[in-house]
């Protein structure tokens, strides 16, 4: 069986408030995708939805979104593992094109998350854990994130001020990102000024400017067998690994407060299929819904030994001329977070950076990239690893 | 006729209960006798905490309940400014979870212990508490 590939990537521009409806937004990532690849709509033989739907409105918005984009009659679902539901998609359309059942696969996220009410979303948001034994206590995603800085600031030494250079380096890259919601600079001054906004206290140690922002967003990755790749593209991207794990969503289940067991094990799996080590990989993705979250994905992914990934960052390790370049497209902190399309935007930026098609962003020519997409706290994993 | 009655005991837990009928609804009559349970598979032997109905080792349904009564070790916690929606009067408040070797709670810490006496690794009992809307917890108190 042959190898798999990536032809085409595309995403809209990550924004508040998109002034168009869910069809419209996700018409945009569709769009540049479509004309990156170079091929029509008789081409796609399937397609594959992905968001989280407690922000959907559009019920079943499979069907409704495959009609817009001009992917009927083929088939299409709906795929969900929160906020790495493209990654998700990704690995099952990897699937898909390995059993040869389809030869050309389009992996479709989106999320418009200003589709409901701020109150709304606030409702929802307390029904982001175990309804039944954490939801009643009044939880929120930056609190679980919290007790994970907590521990590792216990137990490595890590500070607030590590975190909120993690955010300096974000907003580095979100400024050259014309994708991206925010696009201001962000000093150290900002993060830690008791006075600043960005430092005002959200969920203890996190503060403001630890945490990435809600965004309306779209993103799209065409994926066809190896021979359909070589045919229909210049620059096909490879689909080296695809590891995904899962585990407890309540606390009480969790045996590791100082890392994420899922992006371990996705990393484990995603570098045996691809026979590469953390030491191979060129440039990375790695999810940081929180400044923390970026932190403990060094270590969790072997690119530093268990503790040391603060050095890391210390050391500018992870920009753009470092040993490992990561978020060189500003990341979540600063792209946003359109939960469905963030895990395609991240293979979107890969894919370009082993093209050498990132521009200012470019880091120096890459061979192996991955990326790092993580659904809920911890509890979804994915890990792909591209090369040329 | 008769109409069947709906045991929805465990629509009182917490500030908001988003559950009414669970198969551990007997999780509540102990809360309301001060205790907090856990379920233990008879056939075996693991502890649950949260309680589950159902042993997904054995596929069997054979559980006894279980009191958390030693201390636990506090692993993490965090101090909430925001919160959402149905929670506002009781912002702001602090969740964490608790190590007890064979299992783990999570939970709220109790207002009574101020964030700056927390450290991870402190010692920590269990406690149930009535909220001021009149709906039962438990939260942790200093050992």
């Amino acid at each position: 069986m042959g190898k798999v590939g990536i032809i085409g990537v595309g995403q809209s521009a990550f924004v508040r408030g998109y002034p168009g409806s869910i069809k419209e937004l996700t018409f945009e990532g569709f769009r540049e995708a479509m004309q990156d690849a170079q091929i029509s709509t008789e081409d796609i033989e399937s397609s594959i939805v992905c968001s989280s739907p407690e922000y959907d409105k559009q019920r079943s918005p499979a069907g409704v979104l495959s009609e817009y984009l001009g992917l009927i009659p083929q088939p299409t679902c709906y795929l969900e593992t929160l906020c790495s539901s493209s990654s998700m998609g990704v690995r099952m359309g990897y699937s898909l094109i390995k059993s040869g059942l389809h030869d050309v696969v389009a992996i479709i996220g989106f999320q418009k998350m200003s589709e409901i009410t701020s109150a709304e979303s606030q409702e929802r948001m307390g029904r982001g854990a175990d309804l039944q034994w954490e939801s009643p206590f009044g939880t929120m995603m930056p609190a679980y994130y919290a007790m994970y800085a907590r521990a590792h600031m216990d137990k490595y030494g890590t500070t607030s001020e590590d975190l909120a250079s993690i955010r300096v380096k974000a907003s580095t890259y979100g400024q050259i990102n014309d994708k991206a919601v925010y696009r201001k600079a962000v000093t150290m001054d900002k993060l830690t000024d008791p006075e600043s906004k960005m430092a005002g206290p959200v969920a203890s140690p996190l503060r403001v400017g630890d945490c990435c922002a809600n965004a309306d967003g779209s993103s799209c990755i065409i994926m066809a067998s190896e021979e359909k790749a070589k045919a229909l593209s210049k620059k096909p991207i490879w689909v080296l690994g695809v590891g995904a794990a899962s585990t407890a969503v309540n606390m009480s289940g969790r045996d590791l407060f100082t890392g994420l067991t899922v992006a371990k094990d996705a990393a484990t799996e995603a570098y045996k299929m691809a026979g590469v080590s953390p030491k191979d990989i060129n440039v990375a993705e790695v999810h940081d819904c929180f400044t923390i979250a970026e932190l403990m994905a060094y270590d969790n992914l072997g690119f530093a030994e268990p503790g040391k990934g603060v050095e890391l960052i210390r050391n500018k390790e992870t920009y753009k001329d470092g040993s490992i370049p990561v978020n060189i497209d500003g990341g979540l902190l600063s792209k946003g977070h359109p939960i469905g399309a963030t895990g395609g935007s991240q293979i979107r930026t890969i894919v370009k950076q082993l093209r050498g098609e990132a521009e200012e962003m470019q880091v120096k020519d890459p061979e192996i990239g991955l990326v790092h997409n993580i659904g809920g706290v911890g509890l979804y994993g994915n890990v792909t690893i591209l090369g040329r | 006729m008769s109409t069947k009655e709906i045991d929805d005991r465990f629509k009182k837990f917490g500030t908001v209960s988003f559950t009414s009928v669970s198969k551990i609804n007997d999780f509540i009559d102990y809360l309301e006798q001060g205790k907090v349970m856990g379920t233990k598979c008879r056939d075996c032997g693991m502890k649950f905490f949260p309680p589950r109905a159902d042993c997904f080792k054995c596929l069997t349904s054979n559980m006894d309940w279980f009191e958390v009564s030693e201390a636990g070790k506090l692993i993490s916690f965090s101090k909430l400014q925001y919160g959402p929606v149905g929670f506002e009067n009781d912002l702001p408040y602090t969740i964490a979870v608790l190590d007890f070797g064979e299992y783990k709670v999570f939970g709220r810490v109790s207002d009574k212990v101020p964030e700056d006496d927390l450290q991870v690794g402190m010692d920590m009992k269990v406690a149930v508490n009535e909220l001021p809307n009149g709906q039962k917890n438990f939260v942790f108190e200093k050992a």
